[in-house]
């Protein structure tokens, strides 16, 4: 185990804020880009069956 | 120049028109002034130590809620289209627009200073340096103003959005504006009196630019 | 490359800036990036936790500084990135400038909440308390609420295009204001605070701190760099699902 000396936890809550921040951030562009592209093939989907009546 | 005047001559006399406006303004920035001892508590020395804070924060309130129908009137009613063909550009048009508005809503609060002073407890010299840092601070503040009303002209629900985007760009207005109460610090006081000028001249000159801009935009 | 013929020949940074052509080269981009940035992440924490020594006068707590600068660094790179797109808005009226600011605001946003946070948890061993009216905690306070005015500002707004040059004017007078801001909230802090207790940068940087510093601030840069070129292309797509929709709304009236 690291040893953090005696203010550890400001360090593991500094480290794990931030990790927390990112992850959220990542996990909120993903689930995004995720749906737009969804989104995107359904309405592209749709286009081409419009097209084919 | 003509035409300038004749805006400033225009807007003032809107502005007069409707004088309830003017009251509202500046009961305001006395209830707000009031108010906050109410919150703190009738110790007067401390009021006395606070009442800077007190002034700027309720004239900075005060010019904040008279910023929406800077422009929102002219936009509506399509005047701002009409200016666009005037001979005058846009940007001296903005610019005549915040002398006017400064007139309508940064004097007013000076010369409800007194009441103020009065009941906060203000010494004379405080009292002196409190018309001169809002004499020189408020056309900063309505420059900003400016610039949040252009950009949010457009909007049917701007409401808060514009008092969010200037109010941080109002602090250094409220620093150097209670900087300047320092009675054991002559040289911080002068300072802060002459950056507050810089500022006001510096936003009043560029301001304009931004605001027109903005409102070009809106307009299209 | 003679240009004789711009219309038949645009240059390249045109072409390469052109959305359809940027969703075309920036889908390979997005893997590599996210491996590289994994890297960094892997080599820089190696470095911040486990191979450079405590501070002889910090103690642990400087391993504190391996996220609270990137981010700090991060706060101020993210608004010049937005600056440099709303000229590009402005000036060029260019929508892959629009895409840009409007993907970088709420990263911007973020670094500089992550950026206090880290600074209020670093302060709190080293200075005693979880915030000090300081120059830096206090201007970066006041550009995370410009960060969040500009983010309201595109949110109030339905026409996008519209959005893009208005925020791309707060976000100049934003650059212009920073500065003032800044160089005032520097002289309150003299006037309140004459004796400069709290200075950051009163010990010399070692190089055994200066190697994590480094490859942290790389791998956050770089976590960036991903973050906004994903969003970016999630933007494009948002403006092509509107697009898609409003054909599909066309048709449908038509048709009825």
């Amino acid at each position: 185990m690291i040893e953090l000396g005696q203010h550890w936890e400001f360090i593991a809550a500094a480290y794990g804020g931030a990790f927390a921040i990112v992850a959220a951030l990542t996990g909120w562009t993903i689930v995004s880009a995720i749906r737009a592209k969804a989104r995107v093939s359904e309405l592209e989907a749709a286009r081409a069956a419009r097209k084919l009546q | 120049m003509r035409a300038f005047t004749a805006i400033i001559g225009r807007d003032l006399r809107l502005g007069l028109r409707q004088g309830g406006d003017l009251l509202t303004l500046v009961l305001f920035f006395v209830i707000v002034g009031v108010l906050l001892p109410f919150a703190v508590g009738p110790d007067r020395p401390l009021l006395a130590q606070l009442a800077p804070a007190i002034i700027w924060v309720a004239a900075l309130l005060a010019q904040l809620l008279s910023h929406d129908r800077l422009f929102r009137s002219d936009f509506e009613d399509g005047s701002l289209a009409l200016f666009r063909h005037a001979s005058l550009s846009l940007d001296g048009i903005v610019f005549a627009k915040l002398i006017a508005h400064w007139l309508l809503t940064g004097l007013p609060l000076v010369v409800a200073m007194p009441v103020l002073a009065l009941v906060l407890g203000l010494t004379a010299d405080n009292f002196w340096l409190a018309v001169l840092t809002l004499l020189a601070g408020t056309p900063a503040l309505t420059a900003f103003g400016a610039i949040g009303a252009a950009v949010t002209v457009g909007l049917k629900r701007g409401g808060l959005v514009a008092p969010v985007l200037v109010l941080p760009l109002s602090l250094p207005v409220l620093i150097f504006g209670t900087g300047a109460f320092d009675p054991t610090r002559v040289e911080a006081s002068t300072q802060a009196l002459l950056l507050l000028c810089a500022l006001s001249l510096v936003s009043m000159a560029l301001a304009p630019f931004a605001a027109a801009l903005a409102l070009k935009i809106s307009g299209e | 490359m003679a240009d004789t013929s711009p219309n038949a020949h645009p240059g390249w940074f045109t072409r390469i800036a052109h959305p359809g052509m940027f969703m075309g080269w920036s889908r390979h981009l997005v893997l590599p990036l996210v491996a590289i940035t994994v890297i960094a992440f892997g080599v820089g924490l190696y470095f911040s936790f486990l191979a450079s020594p405590a501070d002889y006068q910090m103690g642990d707590t400087v391993r504190m500084m391996y996220v609270h600068v990137p981010t700090a660094w991060l706060s101020q790179f993210c608004y010049a990135v937005m600056f440099a797109s709303a000229i590009g808005t402005l000036v060029w009226r260019h929508p892959m400038a629009d895409v840009s600011q409007k993907a970088a605001a709420p990263l911007g946003a973020a670094f500089t909440a992550l950026a206090l946070f880290t600074g209020s948890m670093w302060g709190r061993p080293t200075w005693g308390t979880f915030w000090e009216w300081d120059g830096r905690m206090t201007s970066t306070l006041v550009l995370l609420f410009i960060y969040l005015g500009i983010i309201a500002l595109w949110r109030a707004f339905d026409d996008q295009l519209k959005a893009a040059r208005i925020v791309a004017v707060v976000t100049l007078v934003g650059a212009v204001n920073i500065p003032v801001i800044k160089f005032s909230v520097d002289w309150w802090q003299t006037l309140h605070q004459p004796a400069s207790v709290f200075r950051m940068d009163g010990p010399t940087v070692d190089g055994s701190i200066l190697v994590p510093l480094l490859v942290m601030t790389l791998a956050f840069s770089l976590l960036f760099m991903t973050l906004h070129l994903v969003r970016m292309r999630t933007e494009i797509t948002r403006r092509r699902i509107r697009s898609l929709e409003l054909a599909q709304a066309r048709a449908a009236g038509g048709a009825a």
